[in-house]
């Protein structure tokens, strides 16, 4: 059992708490198929393969996932010289993410991965396309109205001379990490839009978190018809029960073409 | 910001993801500091290959700091064996590690498996710059410019905004 990195120096009024969702991440990638999957692809026994994997995270929030995957790349990938990068709109969330993952590196009995930086920024759109070799996204996936951009200048800083946030700030920031929009699934389109472009081209493989009002079974076959290769497949699910989030994460990957 | 991370950033402008002039971004009024952290030998060894070397070397110019070699270090020349603890079996391993020059990023290189030589070698001066500049030199603020379109995303506190104004909506 791996241990959850430590956030207990993230202010969750306008940082996403870990909660359901990014656990569902972490028991996802650290399972026993998804490990050997990501060993096969990238782990460094395979000669093919050897240069270190980008691992992208697209809206880190408190950065638990993006630290728990740096922290254990040997267990995950086979290798421990993984790269981490990750983004997110919030720039409070930013900093916590960055503070999040160099705390889980740290941890003396850990073999440590690198940890680049969190930028700032809309989704992947400052990443050089086809560089990246995971893809991490749990997004905004709440079928509910998306905040006012408008504000987002404004509120992604503390407000002029003052040392706090507002509550109005908070709320819209919280908002910007669940607020999916038109079946929860506005942002998450924009999202797959530009996958095939920012995955690496052979190896690249995108985790992507959708509950069940994103209709994941269309998601997973508007996928399968980006081309010949393209592969979109539920790994990991919760709250299969009751109520009415339930989660599941889907892996997206291209197959590699014969010939 | 770790310089090593411009090694994967562009400009976050749609269209200028096609031109060659949106990578890299240039340093513009940087200050810069150095924040340690741990050597990974085996992860710089197996990096290189990922490396835009010449536009790295350009931006290490364009930051006023002292030139990167013209052509790239190989893999070999960051690591020396470490005098104390060798055994026959590494002894072996590292007459591969000389005899081979092959360049070419995917073919096999049976002398870069960390499991068997990582624990004999140490890092050389050339690592230990290499990780001085890539992981430990880090931008705290400045702008980063775009060569296409000339928009400058700001840096703050070590991290660079690439929000634009209407990016959202």
């Amino acid at each position: 059992m791996l241990s959850t990195p430590s956030t207990a120096h993230v202010c969750f009024d306008r940082v996403y708490e870990p909660a359901e969702d990014s656990f569902l991440f972490l028991d996802t990638v650290s399972s026993a198929p998804e490990t050997a999957f990501l060993g096969d692809r990238f782990g460094q026994r395979s000669e093919q393969r050897r240069s270190p994997p980008l691992v992208v995270e697209v809206g880190v929030g408190s950065g638990v996932v993006l630290a728990f995957v740096a922290a254990n790349a040997p267990a995950i990938f086979g290798r421990h010289d993984v790269l981490c990068l990750g983004t997110d709109l919030n720039s409070f969330a930013c900093r916590a993410a960055a503070q999040t993952v160099q705390t889980a590196i740290k941890e003396p009995a850990r073999e440590p991965s690198v940890f680049l930086d969190v930028v700032n920024g809309d989704l992947a759109s400052c990443i050089r396309p086809h560089s990246v070799d995971v893809l991490i996204f749990n997004p905004p996936y709440v079928p509910a109205e998306l905040p006012d951009f408008s504000r987002h200048a404004d509120y992604n800083t503390l407000p002029p001379e003052s040392r706090s946030t507002t509550f109005e700030q908070d709320s819209y920031l919280l908002e910007l990490s669940y607020a999916g929009g038109d079946d929860g699934m506005v942002v998450t389109n924009r999202m797959l839009e530009q996958i095939p472009a920012m995955l690496h081209p052979t190896r690249g493989v995108a985790y992507l978190l959708l509950c069940a009002q994103n209709r994941p079974d269309a998601v997973k076959s508007r996928i399968r018809d980006w081309g010949p290769g393209w592969l979109a497949e539920t790994v990991g699910t919760s709250g299969r029960q009751a109520g009415w989030e339930k989660l599941q994460i889907i892996r997206i990957w291209r197959q590699e073409l014969a010939g | 910001m770790k310089l090593l991370t411009l090694n994967f950033l562009t400009c976050a402008l749609k269209p200028c993801k096609a031109s060659p002039l949106s990578f890299p971004l240039h340093p513009r009024d940087a200050e810069l500091e150095i924040v340690e952290s741990e050597l990974n030998l085996s992860f710089l060894r197996n990096i290189l290959p990922r490396l835009a070397w010449e536009e790295l070397r350009g931006v290490v110019r364009e930051l006023g700091l002292p030139d990167l070699p013209e052509i790239m270090p190989e893999a070999e020349a960051l690591g020396k064996a470490s005098s104390g603890k060798k055994t026959n079996e590494n002894a072996a391993n590292e007459n591969t590690i000389t005899t081979t020059t092959d360049e070419d990023e995917l073919s096999p290189k049976p002398e870069v498996q960390p499991e068997a030589e990582e624990p004999d070698l140490e890092p050389t001066q050339t690592a230990l710059d290499l990780h001085r500049l890539l992981l430990e030199t880090s931008l705290r603020a400045g702008s980063l410019v775009c060569g296409n379109c000339g928009h400058a995303y700001k840096v703050k506190e070590g991290v660079a905004n690439f929000l634009l104004p209407g990016h959202l909506v």
